[in-house]
């Protein structure tokens, strides 16, 4: 085991594209890290850098004491996992597991001896003869799981492995590769293109764009504060309302009236970008006090409600419980109920306060 | 008008039978989804509704004529496709006309009709623009546009968020629903997205293999699912099942387990049962000793707004919805109290929801 660092890392391809302009992460012993990011933001590159598939143009990586710019994959000690695949249905559990064990050609001695710490470890052993048709969806799973992590090394990289499976498996392994990796307290570092996938997976995760760092944190330091407008855009479903807003005695003021605790630091005057999460506002009937605005939509989700309002010509997300009922055109007050939101210089587009 | 009544649709391809006796009864006006996996006979059923597929058996009414055998152009439907392929050397406003032009309406037709969907898209700025000079959303506005320039009886459409990202999607379920609000006009929609269906039908009808679950409004699909099927597929997180038994006055679960067996479940016998419980009628904060399940803490997932908790009642993983606040690590012993006035009870055998 072993942690990553990886210093000014820059990776310019033979035709000129630049996928990495400069990383620097500091990747913990034991982390589950996640890079995150839309295609081309450089999360894959960066990857393949630690891996050893790709040469990066300039900058270290070091795993561990170990400095990995000249070694080959193969000496790095790490594994690579670009896909759980489903299982082989013909294959018991055993045989599924030791699959890629066999593939590299290690002697059987050797394959029993991992297939049999591995099932320990994920408390697959009661289920090591059957075969895929005899197990629940879970245990399926956690085999796939356990047929990928069957190796022992220092970290593994994950590629998007669950890309190409569908919903309803994707929400159960995301469970599975969070209790397993805190048992098995492996470095991971997992690259995903998905936000909700990051959150919930990553003890901190990286928000890549254009091959640069925009924000590291744990998730909820970067669901409560995202770092730039870039990620408070990409972090969240539905996502974050930028509200254009100016600071007029101590408050923030929008157009439509809506007004939002000041953050401290702010010059009188001065135009920001507030960033208000649609469960930081409610409804309420009009008047008393609330800010005037009519109801767009109304999408009843089952366990919330996300209502969209205009107001002053700009529309909020509001996120509300599953009860209330407001009718589509419907006149309602929208209020703020958070504390001072993160607020954001329109040109810069980075966080001010 | 664009009422449409699908009756006892049927349809196999080879041996493989894609519809096995569909019903729908959509109302004029209706924003009406056919909610189901793929391989469920959604697009065959809107194809068959269209006359672009012959069934084996069944009928279509549209607006009470009899149209099982009329050709697709005179059932006078417009199909909306999730692909947007635009003419790449057409301008957006060529884009958009082109339907009509087909028709040969006269100019000033034309001209008022793209006017009007270009200004029900929010479009205007980009008329004189070719698909190269747009983003990919601007792309999907136009191809919208184009397919609800005409003013057909319905609009049928097939899955047509499909390909676009996340951030997308959000803002074009609000627009379609902004959309069908203000054309008035039947929206019959297939898909296989439980949050679209949720969040725009008034009416959804869930259809697995070919054959119609469950029709209503979305509340009542969520609230009151007729079999654990319907159960699992709607709602995310999935719904939490149980295996149990019930004996005596209590639930006695596969793990140990036991709760109070809800009033209006006492008139079962011994059979085997599900307990389905979703994620937010958990608690991890309300004590309540009368109700609840022990067992460890598994797995946290902050999503941001909230964050589930996994917790193993033995073999068996549960999630709960719990405030973002909340911590703990793996193993931990943590209490689950359940509402039992929101729990829902399912034959184990027939997976039919046990009525209240």
């Amino acid at each position: 085991m072993a942690g990553i660092e990886i210093t000014g890392l820059h990776k310019r391809f033979p035709d000129g594209t630049v996928a990495v302009e400069r990383v620097d992460l500091s990747i913990r012993d034991g982390e589950l890290f996640v890079m995150l990011g839309p295609s081309g933001c450089g999360k894959t590159t960066t990857l393949r850098a630690i891996a050893g598939l790709e040469r990066q143009t300039d900058g270290h990586i070091d795993i561990g004491d170990t400095r990995v710019d000249d070694l080959p994959p193969a000496e790095r000690d790490i594994a690579m996992v670009f896909q759980f695949y489903a299982l082989y249905p013909h294959l018991r559990t055993r045989d599924n597991i030791a699959f890629p064990l066999r593939a590299e050609g290690l002697r059987e001695e050797e394959v029993d001896r991992r297939v049999t710490e591995a099932a320990r470890m994920l408390q697959l052993e009661p289920l090591l003869d059957r075969r895929p048709s005899r197990l629940s969806g879970g245990e399926q799973q956690r085999v796939a799981l356990a047929r990928a992590l069957v190796r022992q090394p220092r970290a593994f990289l994950m590629d998007e492995p669950l890309t190409n499976l569908d919903a309803e498996i994707r929400a159960d392994m995301r469970t599975e590769i969070k209790h397993l990796q805190a048992r098995l307290g492996t470095t991971m570092v997992y690259v995903t293109h998905d936000q909700i996938e990051a959150m919930s997976l990553g003890h901190r995760i990286a928000i890549l764009n254009k091959g640069r760092l925009e924000q590291v944190g744990t998730p909820m330091e970067v669901y409560d504060r995202p770092a730039t407008l870039f990620c408070a855009r990409f972090i969240g479903s539905p996502p974050m309302n930028l509200v254009p807003v100016e600071l007029q005695d101590d408050a923030l003021r929008g157009s439509g009236g809506l007004a939002l605790h000041a953050p401290d630091g702010l010059a009188r005057g001065q135009a920001v970008v507030a960033g208000v999460r649609p469960e930081a506002l409610e409804l309420v009937a009009p008047g008393d006090g609330a800010v005037p605005a009519r109801v767009v939509s109304e999408e009843a989700l089952g366990d919330e409600v996300i209502y969209v309002v205009e107001t002053g010509g700009q529309d909020l997300r509001v996120r509300m419980p599953p009860a209330t009922r407001f009718a589509a055109g419907a006149a309602v007050g929208v209020r703020h109920t958070g504390g001072a939101p993160p607020v954001y210089d329109p040109e810069t587009e980075e966080v001010l306060a | 008008m664009g009422a449409i009544q699908a009756e006892n649709l049927r349809k196999a391809f080879g041996d493989v039978q894609a519809l096995d006796g569909v019903s729908l009864d959509v109302p004029d006006g209706a924003f009406y989804v056919v909610l189901g996996p793929s391989g469920a006979g959604k697009t065959t059923t809107l194809r068959a509704i269209a006359g672009l597929e012959k069934l084996d058996e069944g009928s279509v009414h549209l607006d009470g004529l009899d149209a099982t055998r009329a050709t697709p152009a005179e059932r006078d439907l417009a199909m909306v496709f999730q692909s947007y392929a635009l003419y790449p050397k057409k301008t957006a406003f060529a884009n958009i006309a082109s339907p009509l032009k087909a028709r040969k309406l006269p100019q000033s037709e034309i001209r008022a009709a793209v006017e009007r969907v270009a200004d029900l898209l929010h479009i205007e700025r980009l008329m004189n623009r070719k698909p190269a000079q747009m983003s990919g959303g601007e792309m999907q506005r136009v191809a919208l546009a184009r397919a609800l320039v005409r003013e057909p009886r319905a609009y049928l459409m097939d899955e047509p968020l499909t390909n676009l990202d996340l951030k997308l999607r959000v803002e074009m379920r609000t627009e379609l629903t902004r959309i069908h609000r203000s054309l008035g006009r039947t929206f019959l929609y297939v898909t296989n997205d439980q949050v679209e269906a949720l969040s725009m039908a008034d009416r959804i009808a869930v259809l697995r293999a070919g054959s119609v679950q469950q029709v209503g409004a979305p509340r009542e699909i969520y609230e009151r699912p007729v079999n654990r099927w319907v159960a699992g597929f709607v709602g995310s997180p999935r719904m939490n099942l149980l295996p149990c038994r019930p004996e005596g006055g209590r639930l006695v679960g596969e793990h140990g387990w036991t709760l109070p067996r809800p009033q209006w479940a006492l008139g079962e016998s011994g059979r085997p049962l599900l307990l389905g419980l979703r994620a937010e009628d958990l608690s991890l904060d309300r004590r309540d000793e009368s109700a609840s399940l022990g067992g460890e803490l598994y797995a946290l997932e902050p999503l941001g707004d909230r964050t589930l908790v996994d917790v193993d009642l033995g073999g068996t993983v549960i999630k709960v919805k719990a405030r973002p606040s909340i911590g703990g690590a793996p193993g931990e012993p943590i209490q689950v109290a359940v509402d039992l006035e929101r729990a829902h009870l399912f034959d184990a055998e027939t997976g039919d929801a046990i009525s209240r």
